[in-house]
Order: C-alpha cells, then structure tokens, then sequence
C-alpha cells in the first residue's frame, strides 16, 4: 500500500463569526496522517466550532477547508458525501439513534452504504462493537438501557462502521470515571494502530493529552496559538497556554506521564 | 488509497489463492468475491492493494472455509495486524434473539402494562390532588407568570385558528340545512338551526378539538422533553414540585381560555351561518338577529360554555400526565405525543355524549 501523503485535514484562514463575536481569526491548521491531534482551549475558544467545521456540518465566514486534499468549498453534493464517509464523528453525548439498539446503530451506516449481505454487515456491526470494547451482550441493548461509558464507546463502534480514515471525537472521556477515561485513551491508540487511523480529539482531559496526543493544537486569541507535543506545549513562555498547563491538575498529569 | 478502488478477487493459481485488488468496502461496492471451489491452504496476499475490517472479516471467512489451516504469505505488516485484530476480536453471530414469545407471555406483559398505567394514573391523580389541595391552602403560592404566559400561547393565539374554522363551520351547517329548509318555505328556522347546533354542541366542541391538538400536543412534548433532559428531576432536588410549577397553571390556563374561545367560536360559528342564511335564503342580518333571542335560550348558551372547563380538565390533564409519562428518548417523545392527541379528542367526545344523555335525563 503506498502511503498518501496528502494531509487528511488541512485549514487555512479560517474565519467564522456569530453576530458580532468573532471566534476564529485568519486559523490555520494541518493534520498529518497517522497522527492523533489534541484540540485544547478555554472555554469559549471556539474548539467545538472547529470541530463542526472540520466535520462538514458548519461552514466558515472564509478560509478554505481540505479534507484529503479536497476543498470542502468548492466541492460538489456528491464529492461532499464522498468526503463524508471518509471520515466520523463521535458526539459528545453519543448521539446513538434511540430507538435502535446498538447492534442496529453500528449496522445503519453499512446498510445505507453497501451492498454487503445482511449476515457480513450483521457480523462487521458485531466486530466492530467488539473492537470498542463493548461486551457481546451490549449489542441488543437500547441506547437508554447503557451506562455512560458504554454509550461513548457504542458511538465509537458506530463511528467506525464504514473504516473511516480520520475519526472526530469530542470530549470523549468527559464524564467517564477515571479507569474508563483510561481504558478509552488505550482504545484510541490501540485502534490508531490497527486501523491506521488519523485523530482528532477536543478534549479538556489533560491525562488523555499526555497519554494519547502526538501534538496538541491549542486555540486561543481566535486562531492556534500553538501546535507542538504536549510536552513541549507544557513548557511555552505563552501566558495562556503556561496558565492552561501550570495548574496543579496539569502538573499532576504531566508527573503521571513521566513529562 | 485511490478513490477509484480496483475490484478484489480471489484466484486460485496452481498451489495458491491469489488475492488481488482493494478488499475494502469501497471495493465491495462492484461485488463481494466468492470463494474458489478446492482452496488452497496457501493464500498469497502479495497483490493486496487494500484492506479494511469487513475485507478481513471476509478473508477469515474464506481461511474458515479451507479443507485445513491457512498459510499466508505476502501479508504487509500492517494488513497483518489488521488481520490478526479482526481475528481475535470478531464475535461470531449468536443465534437470533430469544424465540418470539408465548401467547401466555404476550397476555400477561400486556396486563402488567396496563396494570403500571392504571398505578401512574393513580399517582398522577394523587400527586395532583395533594398540590391542589396545598394550593388552597397558601394561595399566594399559585404562579402567576406561567399561567400568564399559558393564557397566551392556548387562548389568545388560538384566536385565528378558533375563528375561522367555526365561522366555517356554521357557514357549512347552514348551507346544508338551508337547503333542506328552503324546500318546505321554513327558510326562517336558520336561526334554529345554526344557533341551537352551534352553541350547544359544535362551536365547543370545535373549540375543544382544535385546543387538544395545538395545546395538548405541545404540553405533552414539552414535559417529554424535559424529562428526557432531566429537568423534571431537577426542579424535584431544586425543592420545586413540577406538578405546582408546571401543571398546575397550564391546568388553570386552560380552564379559563377554554370557555373564552367557546364564546368567540359561538360568535363567529353564528356570523358564518347568518352570512350564508343572507345568501342562500335571502334572511337579512336585521332578521336574524332579531329571531336569534326567541330561537336560541340563554340556557343552550349556558350548557356549551359550561362543558368547556370539563373539556379543558380532561386536554390538560391528557397532556401534562402523557408527558410527565415519558421514559426514554426521542423516540417516547414522538409516541406519547400522540397518544396524547387521540387520547384527548376521543375523552372530549365520549365525554360530550356522555353530557347529552345526562341533559335528556335532567330534561334540560
């Protein structure tokens, strides 16, 4: 397999504004493929936003957003939904469809774009609940029957239904006690390394930056402040981002990671 | 990866399989590849210019297939992983769920359920009885500002909707009836007609189910909602009864808005009768309204707007107790919605008939 080497996610530019408030200014961004990304800022920063860019469902004031090395601006209805199952995104709260059970959220988007047998998108829905870490009997559960934990890695497996090549996580481990924050932080590496994936994760679990992130992109002042590993962000003489990583709960991550 | 993905096949080539192409699901879209008849138990993946998990999940199924264990050669490092991950983690389809039930089964499930409702019904009823009764007690307690901004969104702007179906409807109704009565020179009995069917029954009852489908509705998905949220809990550990923040005035609003909007759909129920009575039997507006006070007693008046309230009660607390009902998501939401507009326009009439069988007995 030859390595493409085009960025899966490159902005440049980006500009959005609500009403008069202005929350990107002239931001420009690139993930490499293969790379696990952290999106990081205080609240109000604007990182749920770039998030719903990057996902195609807002777009910007201006700036060009490239997926895969196409212009999301310029793009066709049909090069869009071809982009689209190029990539997913896992909602915060999950976002399962409540009336199907997780077994039939993970098999919608295989049903909808293919043409595989009932029995192989049955049993493609059931390996990837299994690579989420989900038990067998997870499957015929109802979203509402789930603990939280389990509803963030359902979404997951749904996430990965159609082997996407970049996967959009926001605040994935928010509300997770600390051994599922951590065995969720393992199943992202795990699955970067088996499937080759490229991520993108908000976060504001300092823990998952240290452990999971390659880089770190942080947001602040309406455009990426900075855009370097975790453990070199810690260090900048930046008075934002030295106050994000100076507070004790940030030392106490970085001491656990060994930083 | 191309986005044009060559298709996969599998080849059986003297003492190998050979597996060519993109076994991705983008490769799958031209056709799944069948396994050969005899395969080989050497597989050679040397030509593999993509996999992904349900190309794997395939490839294992075909390494299933073969007569004995499967030698790969030619597996790049990374298909390898991919492969050996789908193999330890595919859990093979169990049965299908548990067999369709018993007849036994279905019938008790269904009295269970109609057991908890007639349970839910009860402690709604109680619940509501206790706040009522608190209510009375420290009146001041009673929130004004819901009941305002209820007022509003089920009396006031039902206004239009209100007036122009039972302005049509008494035209309707006496275009009709007028016909019938213009054959046997009985045109002046319009007034009977129109006045008596409207007041008494029609313009109420209009009223009653044009209210439980934009009001009731609305209520039952807004509780819905805020359960799902866990609103409702919270205003219970805030210290704040739902019940007196939430249903208590929507019941009050309703009561008063109910008959209001009788009396202006009785008003504009009798306009569309006396236009058409003009037009049709040439019985001017002077006429009319002259005859309306013999034709029509204040008593039939009285009996249609005294029904509103009790239409009202019954829409309020169908709406409030279907929405406080709501367990689950989105989904319960859309269901107990409408089963709070059927369950609400099907009391209205029950309880209409129900009012003129008491009247005929009373001989009111």
């Amino acid at each position: 397999m030859a390595e493409d080497l085009t960025p899966p996610v490159a902005l440049s530019g980006i500009t959005t504004r609500f009403g008069t408030q202005c929350v990107h200014e002239d931001l420009a961004l690139e993930i490499r493929r293969g790379e696990i990304v952290g999106l990081v800022g205080g609240s109000g920063s604007g990182k749920s936003t770039l998030l719903r860019i990057v996902a195609l469902l807002d777009c910007p004031q201006a700036g060009s957003v490239r997926l895969f090395g196409v212009d999301a601006g310029t793009a066709s209805a049909a090069e869009l939904n071809a982009l689209r199952r190029r990539f997913s995104m896992m909602f915060q709260q999950g976002a399962l469809f409540s009336s199907l059970s997780v077994r039939e959220n993970v098999a919608l988007p295989l049903q909808e774009h293919t043409a595989l047998p009932a029995r192989l998108i049955d049993e493609l829905a059931r390996l990837k609940i299994a690579l989420a870490g989900l038990p067998a009997d997870a499957a015929d559960k109802l979203p509402d029957q789930l603990s939280g934990g389990m509803i963030k890695r359902a979404a997951v497996a749904r996430a990965l239904a159609l082997d996407p090549e970049l996967l959009l996580l926001d605040e994935p481990t928010a509300g997770l006690d600390p051994l599922g924050a951590a065995a969720f932080d393992e199943l992202v590496l795990e699955l970067r390394a088996a499937l080759g994936l490229t991520v993108l994760i908000v976060t504001h679990d300092l823990d998952t930056l240290w452990r999971v992130t390659d880089r770190v992109a942080f947001l602040g002042e309406r455009r990426v402040l900075a855009c370097a590993p975790v453990a070199e962000l810690a260090r900048a003489a930046h008075p934002q981002i030295h106050a994000y990583f100076a507070g004790p709960r940030a030392r106490a991550a970085a001491t656990a990671a060994g930083g | 990866m191309s986005v044009c993905a060559e298709p996969p096949t599998a080849e059986v080539d003297a003492d190998r399989l050979r597996l060519s192409g993109a076994w991705t699901l983008a490769g799958f879209a031209a056709g799944l590849p069948e396994p050969p008849a005899d395969l080989p138990v050497l597989f050679d993946a040397s030509a593999l210019s993509a996999l992904d998990s349900a190309g794997a999940l395939l490839l294992l199924e075909f390494e299933a297939a073969a007569p004995s264990p499967v030698r790969w050669q030619g597996l790049s490092p990374r298909t390898a992983d991919l492969l050996e991950l789908v193999r330890q983690r595919r859990t093979p389809a169990v049965g299908e769920g548990a067999a369709a039930a018993g007849c036994l089964a279905q019938l008790g499930r269904a009295a269970h359920y109609h057991w908890c409702e007639l349970r839910d019904v009860l402690a709604f009823f109680g619940e509501l009885t206790v706040v009522y009764a608190r209510l009375w007690l420290r009146p001041q307690r009673f929130r004004w500002r819901p009941f305002a901004s209820n007022l509003q969104s089920a009396g006031l702007d039902a206004l239009p909707i209100v007036g122009l179906l039972s302005f049509l409807l008494g035209f309707v109704i006496a275009y009709q009836g007028g016909a019938q009565l213009g054959r046997y020179g009985a045109g002046i009995f319009i007034v009977e007609l129109v006045g008596l069917t409207m007041l008494r029954e029609m313009a109420v009852m209009m009223t009653a189910i044009i209210v439980a489908g934009r009001t009731g509705s609305a209520w039952t998905a807004q509780l819905g909602t805020m359960q799902v949220t866990q609103e409702v809990d919270a205003l219970r550990t805030l210290g704040i009864d739902p019940y007196e923040m939430l249903v208590i005035p929507k019941l009050a609003a309703l009561m008063v808005a109910l008959p209001l909007l009788t009396v202006f759909a009785d008003v504009m129920g009798v306009l569309g009768g006396m236009v058409m009575a003009q037009l049709q039997l040439g019985v001017s507006f002077s006429e009319f309204l002259q005859r309306f006070p013999q034709a029509v007693s204040l008593r039939s008046f009285l009996i249609g707007v005294g029904k509103a309230p009790v239409f009202a009660l019954l829409i309020a607390l169908v709406g409030c107790y279907q929405g406080l009902r709501v367990r689950g998501g989105a989904e319960a939401v859309g269901r107990q919605t409408t089963v709070s507009v059927v369950q609400a326009i099907f009391m209205v009439i029950v309880v209409d008939a129900a009012f003129s069988v008491l009247f005929s007995w009373l001989k009111i």
